[in-house]
């Protein structure tokens, strides 16, 4: 091929978003084929990515990117070891017959098109999170997989429950992903480092450091979230509102699987510490038996394999807590048979929702004759998912119980823990395998029959991949337990699987005390739910509730500090902003000993000197006199129109100061902005239907007063302190001597405004034109009723006080 | 306030000022003035027409929208400064051109469309303001 690693490497990522893109118009060109075309895309990134199984195999590390923002070092770099190549090949893997699938189950659909696109970009984020080498563009990627989880969640978007979840879903990832970014930037911050590759050879220097303690929290934050780890784990099952494609997708390979993949590529620069293993085991254990027991609680086929999935979270979460070579090896084995079985159960269950109209347990029998292959393929699934031999579920239960067997209590209840949490989920296959299929026929909501090709396609192929994996050890071993297991513990192990069955080992016992229970639970399901409902009712609350709560709170909370706020009394907006101009005037001068400098000590003394009237010209005098007389009049004025116009008569007298000191432009525009002001201030008292006169209660009048007079000697001694100091006059004089060479002007001001500060400029008026549609939208809100306003202030009052101004 | 005389005589103010408005606006870069300083000229001419023929009669004049001048205005102020990308130079850029118009030269410049824009940006949102306020309870 003529791409370089580099770009085909980024290529694996970007693709399935290029095809997003497309994806709603090539289903025009299409129509019900569009999803065997669009598999094409996760096909060929498959292809590619097997090519790669062999250089990696033999330890090789394969890195790639871009620089993304070479100031601060930041690459948009990808790193190809077993562990990612495992993640990949299961993404793309799964992701084709995904997309084949949605094809066939959303035929018809309005928005097909679109659900291609997001499903395209869900893949196209999770490649490039579980390729991702920098930890920002991890981030990066984990961002984009929970914006196209929320996108395809809430995809039914007019049902109240699928934008619930679909909101819940982004809350809960989105508070890990901040947590992500945290941790990010701590470990940045330690190591020096954003590349994963890089940090995991720095061996100890992360779990030493003080900040090791705060690094974890937000890991292990970020990574239950995403997994949905016990108390957070409410959010998956609510995510089942989206369409069962999705369900596949989201629960084998991808989303889920993002937090377990943190853990795993973080555990040679975290992991082996006590802290770390304790909370990855608790968290994990819980949710192992949590998961278990919340799938035998549910009749819901969905849900059911949605409580499962908590379940097997848990269960690879506890397995990377444990950190032995075997329980990394188990992890790396498990979590490929969890895809193969938990897609094709999904798949299934789409089948038969899709085929019977109904996905309730209890409604559900015999349909083994009317959909032989949608049985085959449950079948399949479920065989690896009791871990029977000739599976691949098989040998990771095996490794799974291999490093436990050593005997003190830590170990033993792991492995209690592990026993029983799969005796459960075996008991859920059992379930899930006969009840729907086997037994007398029942009548359906839609007439049973057999799904179309594209539908049965991934049962069947996961199922018999499954199968077949089990049947090869020495490959599963040699091409996806090493590499994988090697990359996490950061040296090579060695695969010692095989077909074989000792009847002297342990393993095998333990296996078949697993299955005993299974069948225990299976046979006791109907009491055990009976039970775990009678449970649930008397707790009462469950985490989803808390949620609802927090959300409220939220809101309310959100309600409470706006009504506080934005109370709508427009006289107090003008008394806070006024307040705080007098603060932002007065704080600093304290601060930093503006008075000092404005009246130094020393010369306090020469009080008569300071106090002399300043020279100035007769006229001059006049225009102050001016200035003076109209600001005596606003307080004096007895109407308010009077008060409106001595203003501006004050206002014109500033404009001719500026004008004799030689500002014209300011001048002018101090002019017409008087004029304007008057004109306008009249119209706003006619419009707002004010009185005439200004009936303001004594208190009022005296706070407004004190806040101008503040706020004026405010500005004075600001302006004051401001003429005190030294001018710098080098950018006066910049603009002075090249006005007329560089912009060809004479008007320095001018040119100031619309040449070199141009920018400010362009802003300025952007503002004003945005002050003016909301000025619009005030004046032309809908009016009241006639009915009158009850008045604000009581009346008494009112008449006893009667201000003077 | 509303008399014969100012009714009468309004018009002719009217349009002297929005005259001298954009003689200010172009002056403005050599001598006092521009497209601040005209804008706001312009809206007062508007606000004087206003008080004089009713708000119904100037929006018929005007023909556009006060507002939709304004956002012209940012629009115009803002294309002004991309049209330095084509030179090559960073963004506001000004370009100079000097045609010859038999024996005068005339100086045109991306900076005096740009104080064009600031011309109608302030006379656009002043003149909504003061005919939204004009307009009393009848036409909103």
């Amino acid at each position: 091929m003529g791409l370089t690693l580099d770009a085909s490497i980024a290529l694996v990522a970007i693709a399935p978003f290029l095809a997003a893109f497309v994806a709603p118009l090539l289903h025009r060109l299409t129509g019900r084929w569009t999803g065997w075309v669009l598999a094409l895309v996760p096909a060929g990134i498959f292809a590619f990515l097997l090519s790669l199984l062999a250089p990696v195999a033999r330890g090789e590390a394969i890195r790639a990117g871009f620089d993304w923002i070479p100031s601060h070092a930041i690459r948009l770099s990808f790193f190809i070891d077993g562990l990612s190549l495992l993640f990949a090949l299961t993404i793309a893997g799964i992701g084709t017959l995904i997309v084949l699938y949605s094809g066939a189950y959303l035929a018809g659909h309005r928005h097909q098109g679109r659900f291609f696109g997001f499903i395209l970009a869900f893949m196209g984020a999770m490649l490039g999170l579980v390729l991702a080498d920098s930890l920002l563009v991890l981030f990066a990627f984990w961002e984009l997989t929970s914006i196209a989880s929320f996108l395809l969640i809430g995809f039914d978007h007019r049902r109240q429950a699928a934008r619930r979840a679909a909101i819940q879903s982004l809350a809960i990832t989105n508070i890990g992903g901040m947590f992500l970014l945290a941790g990010g930037v701590l470990v940045h911050q330690v190591a020096g480092t954003w590349e994963m590759s890089v940090l995991r050879d720095m061996g100890e220097v992360l779990s030493e450091s003080g900040i090791y303690g705060v690094v974890l929290v937000c890991m292990a934050g970020a990574a239950f979230t995403k997994s949905a780890q016990f108390p957070l784990h409410f959010w998956l099952p609510n995510a089942m509102e989206a369409p069962t494609p999705v369900s596949a997708f989201l629960h084998s390979a991808t989303m889920v699987q993002a937090g377990v993949y943190l853990l795993a590529r973080l555990s040679p620069t975290l992991g082996g510490t006590p802290a770390w293993t304790l909370t990855l085991t608790i968290a994990g254990g819980a949710t192992l038996l949590w998961g278990g027991l919340g799938a035998l609680r549910q009749t819901d086929l969905k849900q059911i394999l949605a409580q499962t999935t908590i379940a097997s979270l848990g269960l690879l979460v506890l397995l990377i807590g444990l950190g032995s070579p075997a329980a990394i090896a188990a992890m790396a084995i498990y979590f490929l048979a969890h895809a193969f079985y938990k897609a094709g159960l999904f798949m299934v269950a789409g089948a038969v929702d899709h085929e019977t109209g109904t996905r309730e347990l209890t409604a559900l029998s015999g349909l083994g004759e009317k959909m032989p292959v949608s049985f085959i393929g449950a079948a399949l699934a479920a065989l690896s998912m009791i871990g029977l031999p000739l599976s691949i579920g098989y040998f990771a239960k095996e490794e799974m119980y291999l490093g436990l067997t050593g005997g003190d209590w830590p170990s033993l209840l792991a492995l209690l823990v592990l026993v029983m949490g799969n005796a459960m989920l075996a008991g859920v296959a059992l379930l899930l395998m006969i009840r729907p299929f086997l037994g007398p026929a029942l009548a359906t909501p839609k007439p049973a029959h057999e799904a179309p090709i594209a539908m049965l396609a991934g049962p069947v192929v996961l199922g018999l991949a499954g199968i077949l994996a089990g049947l090869l050890p020495g490959w599963l071993g040699h091409d996806v337990l090493v590499p994988a297991a090697s990359a996490v513990l950061g040296r090579p192990v060695d695969s010692h699987l095989s077909l074989g069955l000792d009847p002297a080992s342990l393993l095998l016992w333990l296996s078949v005390l697993t299955w005993a229970l299974g069948i225990l639970v299976y046979r006791q399901a109907d009491r055990l739910r009976t039970l775990l409902r009678r449970f649930e009712t008397a707790l009462g609350w469950t985490a989803d509730n808390v949620f609802d709560l927090c959300m409220f709170g939220l809101i309310r909370l959100a309600g409470v500090v706006t009504r506080f706020l934005h109370h709508g009394q427009l006289e107090f907006y003008l008394i806070a902003v006024f307040a705080g101009l007098a603060v932002a005037l007065f704080g600093p001068m304290f601060a930093f000993g503006g008075f000092d400098w404005l009246v130094p000590v020393a010369e306090l003394g020469d009080w008569s000197q300071r106090l002399a009237p300043p020279h100035l010209q007769p006229y001059e005098w006049g225009i102050l006199a001016l200035a003076a007389l109209g600001l005596v009049a606003v307080l004096i004025a007895g109407t308010r129109l009077v008060a409106i116009l001595s203003l501006g008569i004050q206002g014109t007298a500033v404009a001719l100061i500026f004008l004799l000191f030689g500002a014209p432009d300011l001048a002018f525009t101090q002019l017409m902005v008087e004029v304007l002001s008057v004109v306008i201030l009249t119209l706003v008292m006619t419009r707002l239907r004010l009185d005439e006169r200004d009936h303001r209660p004594f208190e009022d009048w005296a706070r407004d007063g004190t806040l101008a007079l503040v706020c004026g000697v405010g500005v004075s001694l600001l302006l004051m302190l401001v003429l005190n100091g030294t001018l710098d006059p080098r950018l006066a004089d910049f603009f002075t001597r090249t006005s007329v060479p560089l912009a060809h002007g004479h008007n320095v001001v001018n040119v100031v405004l619309v040449d070199y500060r141009g920018f400010d400029t362009l802003g300025e008026i952007s503002v004003v034109m945005a002050a003016g549609i909301a000025i619009l939208a005030l004046l032309r809100r809908p009016k009241m009723p006639a009915a009158p306003k009850p008045p604000r202030r009581r009346a008494p009052r009112r008449q006893a006080a009667k201000a003077p101004a | 306030m509303n008399t014969i005389i100012f009714r009468t005589i309004a018009p002719l103010i009217v349009a002297v000022m929005l005259v001298f408005s954009l003689y200010i606006c172009l002056r403005g870069h050599n001598e006092p003035g521009g497209g601040f300083i005209g804008g706001l000229i312009a809206a007062a001419a508007i606000g004087v027409f206003g008080m004089a023929s009713g708000v119904a009669a100037v929006r018929r004049a005007l023909r556009i929208d006060p507002m939709a001048i304004a956002g012209f205005g940012v629009f115009i102020a803002g294309f002004s400064g991309l049209l330095s990308l084509f030179t090559g130079a960073p963004f506001m850029t000004s370009i100079w051109v000097f045609p010859q118009i038999g024996a005068t030269t005339l100086a045109l410049a991306t900076p005096m469309v740009f104080d064009f824009g600031v011309y109608c940006v302030v006379f656009g949102t002043l003149s909504a303001v003061a005919l939204a306020l004009e307009s009393d309870r009848e036409e909103v």
